[in-house]
């Protein structure tokens, strides 16, 4: 419960109306996708920059955590208010504040919504290539504090790369402004890169700047079947190595095909143990090159069909159906312990087989989908927590996973941040003096640790 | 038992992915979390395990639902939140008690003979017989319900309802199908012309058509307001009007008593009342959409429209659109000779109507059809064409309270008028 005079304040700012206090607002605002649950005291819709700004500077005067919210749809609990406090929820702020034809760029609030940004654009023949599975409903504000990647991170990149400057409250509650408008610029520390995949810990994101591209002319969607994950891992090196760089290079295993299958047109035999789909683009010349190139160099490794997309529509049912397998995993077990972790693309077919032998050690599901092109693999532990053991034998799995990612060169987590899930597990990739020099720039922009604590560093 | 109990398993299928948030209206208006589906399920769980009241604000946070089922479609787990927020809807009129509102519906649509003569309909709406009355025009008064504000569309009653325009029994052809017409409450009292066309058509392509004369409200109305108890009556009496007549299909021509019949009868009463889900199932696998069934019997449009160019465009009802069946009516309409049928931006995005929701949200349910209005106009059609009379009445106020002149009808009246 926060005191009658805070909540006064709050209302003064923001308006009566632009704050939730009823035990059913706090219930909304008290979950995200990983379905972990902490009841904040107060929900709070800023309108700006400027009422953000002093919702912050209260908070921080009087020590009340904040938690910064987009969409509520991360998959590490990096905006769950746990401890308490006020949700601050950005969605009210979702303007396009303008597109630059000129400059190739686009100003946004940090409620819009990605998928949005990405039609409006490409009317004026632009390309925001971000694509989170979450697109449809997640914000920018969100995909820039967690630096969201996608499908198409293999060839474009991740958010980060995209983001030439921003506009950040402090914890202070200070305004800043980090980068800017042009295409290079290196006068004093990259503020902006260290925003980028702050998880909301540094600053409340007010304004982003984006760089765009021009949109490709054409692409061409390929569905490639494989009678084994060990062919569909080691396609996608063969890919790599033959110097080819798909726009997209999507794995799903059989379980992850399985689960999407119910809802989707596709017809796929029983007998595909993997699939990949795989999208090249460009002008003609090359996506018809690029598309017979990857067929030869992929047709000895078990596969059994390799077909394109007949149009655009039937290119986003397969996308449709690619970016539900995640919630649709519900079908396998209720409870997913969801880890994103990235290998050097060469170590794909190793981990897969890595992770197949802990599937075995543990006689538990584990479903593989993800973004095996630049390395990321979406691996999840299914469980039913109410069977007793079936926790306590995932986290054992899940610890020689981890294990095995970094013993390969990799890293525990490529675009879902570390939030609350993975915080218990950064000690085993980053050594004392890297979380130590992490918890400094924290503790100096953040002196009294009142914006989204307990996220990314282990309690005490 | 607490009817939550019911869906409590689709409950935990919930996993708060935030798919939801991009496919509901009503969410789209109100920005809000409670207000989508994610909210909705959680609100749920925490009525059932008693986290919350079933106070004035819970009613509220429920009642913001169209019932459009988008979000179930889209769901990647298939979470029937339509279902739940019945449920929802259900167990708080049972300790709440029902609204005012709900109260006096009940007591219309369980009375058959009010129903049938439409007199008390009637002489609630006469008042508010002012179909195309110009806004400077003082006839457009505040009405005297407290839920009709000024400048509403309001469709007139029919002079003579569909039910005593017909025969029970009109005959066909020996070896065309046997087809019960269910005709719900718009087309009996306010569109007979749509139930006209139905018979028309259907009869012309050979099918004996039985108008069972027990036939009631299909209930969808009730059970929109949680009054389960009611829609199990009028399911009940339902289902044996259907039961008296052999028959090979049940149709409907209105999208939302055919979203009753084939969707709600065995999902709803056949889950609270299990003694009933046979029969539920068997009705709702004869049920079919009026315009779906003329496909398959292999109906062409005729030459016969008069204004030969018409641009038309077609607005799919939720209730359809959850059937599926949304090829058959474009290919019909594509192929009326001399027409030009196209398409409109987000055709399948509910209207606003949600039966009674336009009634308790009218300003959110406009907010939503405005998008609807600014894409039919965008679309630059002539007439736009549906198949639920719900849709039409809420595409009607909406364009013409924007002056938008395109006429709307239901898709049957024009199919009927080609082949006339």
């Amino acid at each position: 419960m926060l005191a009658s005079h805070i909540i006064s304040q709050l209302e003064s700012i923001v308006g009566k109306g632009n704050i939730a206090l009823e035990q059913q607002d706090l219930i909304c605002y008290s979950y995200d996708a990983t379905q972990m649950e902490f009841l904040p005291d107060a929900v709070v819709y800023p309108a700006n920059a400027a009422e953000v700004s002093l919702v912050i500077e209260m908070a921080n005067a009087e020590t009340i955590p904040v938690f910064p919210r987009g969409a509520g749809s991360g998959f590490s609990g990096g905006s769950l208010p746990k401890g308490g406090g006020i949700v601050l929820v950005t969605t009210r702020m979702n303007k396009i504040i303008r597109i630059d034809t000129d400059n190739l760029i686009a100003v946004v609030e940090p409620g819009v919504i990605t998928g949005d940004l990405q039609q409006e654009v490409e009317k004026l023949g632009l390309f925001y290539p971000p694509d989170p599975a979450s697109l449809k409903f997640s914000t920018l504000g969100g995909n820039v504090a967690e630096c969201a990647g996608g499908p198409r991170a293999v060839k474009y990149g991740v958010t980060r790369d995209y983001v030439l400057g921003l506009e950040v409250v402090l914890p202070t509650g200070d305004i800043i402004k980090t980068g800017g408008e042009t295409m290079k610029g290196v006068v004093g520390y990259d503020l902006t890169r260290l925003i980028c995949g702050s998880e909301g810990t540094l600053g409340v994101i007010t304004s982003i700047t984006l760089k765009l591209l021009p949109l490709p002319e054409t692409k061409k969607t390929m569905l490639a079947l494989f009678s084994s994950i060990d062919g569909a891992a080691r396609a996608v090196s063969a890919i790599i190595s033959g110097k080819i760089i798909p726009s997209t290079l999507e794995f799903m295993d059989r379980t992850a095909i399985q689960c999407v299958m119910t809802h989707s047109q596709m017809d796929i035999p029983e007998a595909a143990g993997a699939l990949l789909i795989i999208e090249v683009d460009g002008d003609h010349d090359l996506v018809a090159r690029q598309s017979e190139r990857i067929h030869e160099l992929i047709r000895h490794l078990d596969l059994i069909s390799f077909r394109s997309a007949r149009d655009e529509a039937e290119a986003e049912e397969l996308w449709a159906a690619r970016r539900r397998v995640s919630p649709s995993l519900r079908r396998v077990n209720p409870h997913k312990i969801n880890e994103d972790i990235v290998v050097p693309r060469s170590k794909v077919p190793e981990i897969i087989s890595r992770i197949d032998a802990i599937r075995e050690k543990y006689s538990i599901p584990v479903v593989n989908f993800g973004h095996a092109g630049d390395g990321n693999i979406h691996v999840n532990i299914m469980i039913d927590k109410e069977i007793p053991g079936e926790e306590e034998k995932a986290g054992l799995a899940l610890r020689e996973l981890i294990e095995a990612t970094l013993e390969l060169g990799g890293t525990i987590s490529g675009e879902h941040g570390v939030g609350l899930s993975k915080a218990p597990y950064i000690a085993m990739e980053l050594n004392p003096s890297q979380i130590a020099t992490m918890q400094a720039i924290k503790k100096a922009l953040d002196p009294n640790n009142i914006l989204n604590p307990g996220k990314i560093f282990p309690a005490d | 038992m607490v009817p939550l109990k019911r869906v409590e398993k689709e409950m935990k299928e919930c996993v708060k992915c935030g798919v939801c948030r991009a496919h509901c209206p009503v969410f789209t208006e109100l920005g809000r979390e409670p207000a989508v589906a994610r909210g909705k399920v959680a609100l749920a769980r925490a009525i059932l395990s008693g986290r919350i009241k079933p106070d004035a604000r819970t009613y509220a946070d429920m009642s913001k639902c169209l019932l459009c089922g988008n979000c179930v479609q889209k769901c990647p787990n298939d979470v029937p939140t339509d279902e739940i927020v019945v449920a929802a809807r259900e167990t708080l009129a049972q300790l709440r008690g029902l609204t005012s509102f709900h109260k006096a519906l009940r007591q219309i649509l369980k009375n058959r003979i009010i129903m049938r003569i439409g007199a008390f309909i009637a002489a609630i709406v006469s008042p508010l017989v002012m179909r195309k009355v110009p806004g400077s025009s003082g006839l457009r008064l505040r009405f005297p319900l407290p839920f009709i504000s000024g400048g509403r569309f309001i469709p007139k009653i029919a002079s003579k309802p569909f039910m005593s325009r017909h025969p029970v029994i009109i005959p066909g052809e020996a070896e065309k199908p046997r087809i019960l017409f269910f005709a719900g409450c718009m087309i009996n009292f306010i569109y007979p012309e749509v139930g006209d066309a139905a018979v028309a058509l259907l009869g012309g392509v050979g099918c004996t058509v039985i108008i069972p004369e027990e036939q009631q409200c299909c209930g969808l109305p009730a059970m929109s307001g949680g009054d389960v108890a009611t829609f199990r009556e009028l399911a009940e009496k339902n289902l044996a009007a259907l039961e008296k007549y052999q028959a090979d299909y049940i149709v409907t021509a209105c999208a939302s008593c055919g979203g009753a019949l084939h969707g709600y009868y065995p999902a709803v009463i056949g889950k609270a009342y299990p003694e009933l889900a046979g029969r539920c199932r068997a009705v709702a696998a004869k049920a079919v959409d009026a315009v779906s069934l003329l496909k398959i019997l292999g109906f062409k449009p005729g030459k016969g429209v008069a204004d030969a160019g018409i641009r038309m465009t077609y607005h799919d009802p939720c209730h359809l659109r959850r059937r599926n069946s949304t090829k058959e009516p474009r290919e019909l309409l594509r192929g009326v000779p001399g027409g030009v049928f196209v398409e409109m931006e987000g055709a399948d995005a509910c209207c606003g109507l949600g039966g009674t929701f336009n009634l308790y949200h009218y300003g959110t349910s406009m907010a939503i059809n405005a998008r609807k209005s600014a894409a039919i106009l965008k679309s630059g059609a002539e007439i736009v064409l549906t198949g639920c009379p719900g849709c039409m009445l809420q595409l009607n106020d909406g364009l013409q309270q924007k002056g938008i002149k395109t006429r709307v009808a239901h898709i049957l009246e024009l199919l009927a008028r080609t082949v006339r």
